[in-house]
């Protein structure tokens, strides 16, 4: 067994390569980059070194520095974790070279499946099932017009080297293709520094299901089930379980078996991940192998109760799989949900800036509650625009699925993030509806559920009505905290109007010490807790159903957070509220004609011209930030009176882009 | 007796219609409120005691002596808000358009005298057009007695201003002695001549909202401490905004009740201070983390935001905080900042409000703009007000406390009682760059010598252990415990004594 290992990464992956150190007392070593100097990871690790600027390429990317540290630091293997230098099998080959061992697979291995297209024909000959496609590069859109005829539409243009949904495109018809083309081009091209693009068929609503492997340098490869990674905004994983509510004990082998043949025949070791699409028939194809540990690998430890970074680290050290396909057991169910930092409402647009609050529910020691949450950040650190804008991987475990959700919406419930935007709400958004909640997912899944976009805002009576009666206990508690000592009783018995959008509530309180009666047409509410005002979070019982919700005061009442929503319940008096309708809306200001960057970013297209009319929704410019390519959408409609930057532009967060008349 | 009682029931009825029901209608139509339901959302539920009701002008001129409505333009009377008692009278636009007379400013004088005598707070609501022409000097006379009483007032009780409506002409002067001034954004404005006069004289087109609105108050004059969007709102961020005042200078301060620990300490304020110390960060990010439950009252939020002022409670008792921003100007003191910074610290002062002050300031602005604008003046009155306050005083340098902004910043040498200073503090004359251009002038050609002497200046004197080798700095603190430690600062100055001597008033320099 090694007795020292340097982390070859960041974030969260680094922290959790770290703990499973700790725990077979190995030493680690962490490498940072000049945004990272107070992170997490650093602090964690046994020893750190500074390996350069916060340019990923200069960093984390250099293969040159972190072979130099290694050597330096006395490790004697490097784990990859994910992304970075995960899947570059020229670094594996100069790590071997120093005499290092790489905790992951052969060289050769990550070179065959690191190409989408020789994977792709590697598979089809050891006989995976694998979709219909191009099966060589396409150089220019002539030709990719002529095989997307040919394999039929729908296609997808798929950058070759690509991974995580970058550089790829999906055209639904010849008029979709050129448009397709250049853009998984120009991001293949970025992204990747490698344009090679090929096409392949697009199937329909498709599921997407991968098998986790585990294979020795003895020739033994397990399979450790499957996990459902179907729901995915921007081609990009934002939820995942095991096992899949799709999968039967027949599919499961099946796909299990499937996924064994091609690690053995592609020579694999370590842990390692086979993708799949499966399509309505439950018809499964090969969509790639990702020879490194997986983002959503804890779902899959939550019900095989395995330590992945462990396997890895004892299959590199030379050690034999201690456990046979029939040893492993699958129990309960685990889900994942990614919280990223970035704005569901405006078209997932990464966000980043300092984490002003920032409180993870509470994971009690031993995931008795059945939380995890696997972060490298804490309050007041900085989401950088270098990385990846991942804040933290919230996991849940429960006997069955149903358990296993109502602990993911209680969890999300009890996440506070403030200073960024962040997609908590839109995930608890997804954890409650009824098409997830039944498992009719597939990973057109947010298209379909959110066509016009997520929004936050309180849609229906119940919420509302429910948002109100939160809110007024609130209101009750901190105005009854102010008087307590002055004159008594003044809340015995109040009636107070709530609004909520377009939903108006009239209600009646009586303020008892130990809880709060709430009067409402015929029904008569009893709310109960321990909130203090100032306090962030609410637990609140409400006629004994247990709920919690992030509070905070604004004029006039409250915003209220937690069930997918937050929204602003707003609390008069029976006599204010009679008077609120003299009051004028007031009309947008001239600071709301104006559009601005909503993070730092390079302006790559300009859409628009001076003088234009400009619909809501419409296209304005493509900003490149995080090396992902965003559309910025207007939402104002009007006649554009002048556009302050241009293509090649560096802009900054807030940046003004466009006026309008 | 049934009849003397029906009657008074009924002039009473009459009284509170005012200027009768069309005139409440129009004054609805403008999205304003009329005087008696701004009463009634102000205070606590049937705490509204009025006086004076029946009030009438004794004008005999231009046909008055036929036209009287009781009340004659202006509500007053006392009530609670929060269980305390304040004072305030509140025109009534229905009314002669709330217009001043004699008998008119004789209510408010009653009130004025009433709230002085019971050391409780005045609130003022305008929304009227002005004095009463046909009443000529009487009117002229009668807000000449407003603003005396609000003179003497000054220091005594808090005098809060809301514009609710036009305040023009004579009006404005009295909310222009208060301490607070709040308006309604597009239903109030203020200014000395409206835009007709200003067209006369000036030919100059401007509307009321560009020439005296809130926009223009809370922005570019100051005369307004903070503004919202409608009566309602203003109403219940007043109610708010009261319990952070005492109700006299001889009052004792209200207590809050809180869960917030004083012993809360925030590790995410480690990380606030950036590495690279030209590089901003929110100072009210240390604020609402100081203060209880993050409840922080600002004050002229957009006016020489260079310098945040507001209202917050450690441990319940009410402090005034001052902190200086870097995300604006490099948190530089300039005429402005030091001017609002001035007025904010002397109402503490008078209202035995412990101040707070956080420090990350390069120096003063340079330039023609400042200096002819009269800068060291406008600096003197910051420099005035915090070396005569005798209230308690805690300062935290969190980065940059150069030169004479040094000087000013509540510094140990101006009374400071507890002064504490982050790691990173930075207690110099100046920066590093200047100090060494400066110092070694001979060397300005050879980089790398400058580069040296930089470095040497650096390490030598931008950190807080200079001023704390001298006593200056009473202990350097980590930024976690920011809360804490001021907590318990303020805990130990609870008793403080301390008088300046016996002057028949000063002399700042105005």
């Amino acid at each position: 067994m090694f007795k020292k290992i340097l982390i070859a990464n960041r974030g969260e992956i680094a922290n959790r390569i770290i703990q499973t150190c700790k725990k077979l007392n190995i030493s680690s070593v962490a490498v940072f980059s000049e945004a990272d100097k107070d992170s997490l990871h650093v602090r964690n690790a046994d020893e750190s070194f500074f390996i350069g600027p916060s340019v990923a390429t200069e960093s984390y990317l250099s293969l040159e520095k972190i072979v130099e540290v290694c050597l330096k630091s006395g490790a004697e293997a490097i784990h990859p974790g994910y992304g970075f230098l995960s899947e570059n099998y020229s670094f594996v080959n100069q790590i071997e070279r120093e005499g290092l061992t790489f905790i992951g697979p052969p060289s050769e291995s990550i070179r065959i499946m690191g190409d989408k297209i020789e994977s792709k024909i590697f598979a089809e000959d050891s006989g995976i099932n694998t979709i219909p496609g191009s099966k060589e590069i396409i150089n220019n859109f002539e030709d990719a017009k002529k095989i997307a005829k040919e394999v039929g539409f729908p296609v997808m243009v798929k950058a070759s080297a690509g991974g995580g949904g970058k550089g790829m495109r999906i055209a639904k018809s010849d008029a979709d293709i050129e448009d397709a083309f250049n853009s998984s081009i120009n991001e293949a091209k970025s992204s990747f520094g490698d344009d090679r693009i090929f096409i392949e068929k697009y199937i329909e609503k498709p599921r997407h299901i991968e098998i986790q492997i585990l294979a020795d340098t003895y020739g033994n490869v397990i399979h450790l089930g499957e996990r459902e990674c179907s729901i995915q905004r921007r081609n990009q994983k934002i939820i995942e379980e095991s096992p899949s509510s799709f999968v039967d004990e027949y599919l499961r082998n099946e796909m299990g078996e499937q996924a064994k043949k091609l690690s053995e025949e592609v020579g694999y070791t370590s842990a390692g991940t086979v993708e799949f699409i499966v399509d309505q028939n439950k018809d499964f194809y090969f969509l790639e192998m990702n020879t490194r540990l997986q983002v959503e690998h804890p779902v899959t430890e939550l019900v095989t109760n395995l330590d992945l970074v462990e396997e890895m680290i004892r299959i590199a050290s030379g050690e034999e799989l201690r456990i046979k396909q029939e040893d492993i057991q699958f129990n309960g169910w685990a889900i994942e949900a990614r919280i990223y930092a970035e704005d569901p409402e405006r078209n997932f647009m990464p966000s980043t800036g300092r984490l002003k609050v920032y409180i993870p529910p509470k994971v009690p020691s031993g995931d008795v509650e059945g939380i995890r949450n696997d972060t490298g950040v804490q309050e007041g650190d900085e989401i950088s625009i270098y990385y990846d804008p991942m804040i933290s991987k919230l996991c849940t475990y429960g006997v069955d699925r149903e358990e296993a959700i109502v602990k993911m919406q209680k969890a999300l419930n009890n996440y506070v993030i403030k200073g960024i935007q962040n997609n908590v709400n839109f995930l608890s958004s997804i954890i409650r509806n009824k098409r997830f909640v039944s498992g009719d997912i597939n990973t057109s899944f947010i298209d379909e559920v959110y066509p016009e976009g997520f929004s936050s805002k309180i849609d229906n009576n119940q919420d509302a009505f429910l948002c109100s009666l939160v809110a007024v206990y609130l209101y009750v508690k901190e105005q009854s905290r102010l008087i307590k000592k002055r004159s008594s009783n003044i809340f015995y018995e109040k009636s107070l109007v709530t609004k909520v959008g377009s939903y108006i509530y009239e209600l009646r309180t009586y303020d008892r010490l130990e809880n709060l009666i709430i009067e409402y047409e015929d029904s008569v509410i009893s709310l109960e807790s321990k909130w203090c005002p100032g306090d962030k979070l609410i637990d609140i019982s409400i006629d004994n159903d247990l709920y919690s919700f992030k509070v905070e005061k604004i004029i006039l009442g409250y915003l209220i957070e937690g069930l997918g929503f937050s929204d602003k319940i707003y609390i008069f008096t029976k006599q204010a509220f009679d008077l609120s309708k003299h009051m004028i809306k007031k009309e947008k200001k001239l600071d709301e004609k104006i559009i601005k960057c909503p993070m730092p970013g390079l302006v790559v297209s300009v859409n628009i011209s001076e003088g234009q009319k400009i619909e809501m929704g419409d296209k304005l410019f493509t900003v490149e930030a995080m090396k992902m390519e965003n559309i910025i959408k207007s939402d104002i409609s009007g006649k554009i009176k002048k556009i302050y930057c241009a293509e090649g532009d560096s802009l900054a967060s807030d940046q003004i882009m466009i006026e309008f008349e | 007796m049934e009849d003397i009682l029906k009657e008074l029931e009924a002039r009473r009825e009459k009284a509170k219609l005012g200027g009768g029901q069309k005139r409440i209608e129009s004054q609805h139509s403008k999205g304003k409120l009329t005087a008696r339901e701004r009463i009634n959302l102000l205070l606590d539920e049937e705490s509204f005691e009025e006086y004076d009701m029946f009030v009438e002008h004794d004008s005999h001129e231009f046909g008055m002596e036929k036209n009287k409505i009781p009340g004659d333009g202006v509500v007053i009377g006392s009530g609670e808000i929060n269980g305390r008692t304040v004072f305030l009278y509140v025109k009534d636009f229905t009314v002669f358009g709330g217009s001043l007379s004699l008998a008119h400013s004789r209510k408010i004088n009653k009130i004025q005298d009433m709230a002085v005598k019971n050391n409780a707070p005045l609130i003022g609501v305008l929304d009227a057009g002005g004095a009463r022409i046909q009443e000529g000097i009487d009117a002229l006379g009668g807000y000449a007695e407003v603003f005396q009483r609000n003179v003497l007032a000054s220091g005594v009780i808090p005098q809060i201003s809301l514009i609710m409506g036009p305040c023009a002409g004579g009006d404005v002067y009295s909310p222009a002695l208060t301490d607070f001034i709040f308006m309604v954004r597009d239903t109030s404005y203020m200014f000395v001549t409206g835009p007709d006069v200003v067209k006369t004289v000036t030919n100059e087109e401007v509307t009321a909202d560009q020439l005296g609105g809130a926009e223009v108050h809370t922005t570019k004059s100051s005369v307004a401490d903070g503004a919202y969007d409608n009566d309602i709102e203003m109403i219940s961020e007043m109610r708010r905004f009261i319990d952070f005042l005492p109700s006299s200078n001889i009052s004792e301060v209200l207590i809050r009740e809180t869960s917030d620990d004083i012993k809360r300490s925030e590790p995410s304020l480690d990380t606030l201070i950036p590495a690279n110390s030209n590089s901003p960060y929110d100072i009210k990010e240390f604020i609402t983390k100081v203060v209880d439950e993050g409840d922080f009252f600002e004050i002229q939020e957009n006016f020489a935001q260079n310098i945040v002022v507001g209202f917050g409670r450690v441990d319940g008792h009410t402090v005034g905080l001052i902190g200086n921003q870097p995300l604006f100007l490099a948190g530089v003191l300039d005429s402005d900042a030091s001017r609002k910074g001035a007025r904010f610290v002397r109402f503490c002062d008078a209202f035995s409000i412990p101040l707070v002050t956080l420090v990350d300031v390069p120096g003063f602005l340079p330039g023609t703009d400042q200096e002819y604008g009269g800068l060291i003046k406008n600096g003197a009155k910051l420099l005035y007000a915090y070396a005569e306050a005798t209230v308690p005083k805690v300062t935290v340098i969190t980065r940059k406390a150069y030169g004479g902004a040094y000087c000013v910043m509540a510094p140990k040498h101006l009374r400071g009682d507890i002064n504490y200073a982050l790691p990173s503090a930075e207690i110099a004359v100046m920066g590093a760059k200047g100090a060494v251009e400066i110092l070694y002038r001979k060397d300005i050609e050879d980089t790398k010598k400058i580069q040296e002497h930089t470095e040497f200046y650096e390490d030598r004197l931008l950190n807080p252990f200079v001023a704390a080798e001298r006593g200056y700095i009473d202990d350097v603190i980590m930024p976690r415990n920011i809360r804490p430690r001021i907590g318990n600062a303020l805990k130990l100055l609870r008793n403080k004594k301390l008088s300046n001597p016996w002057k028949k008033h000063d002399n700042l320099p105005l």
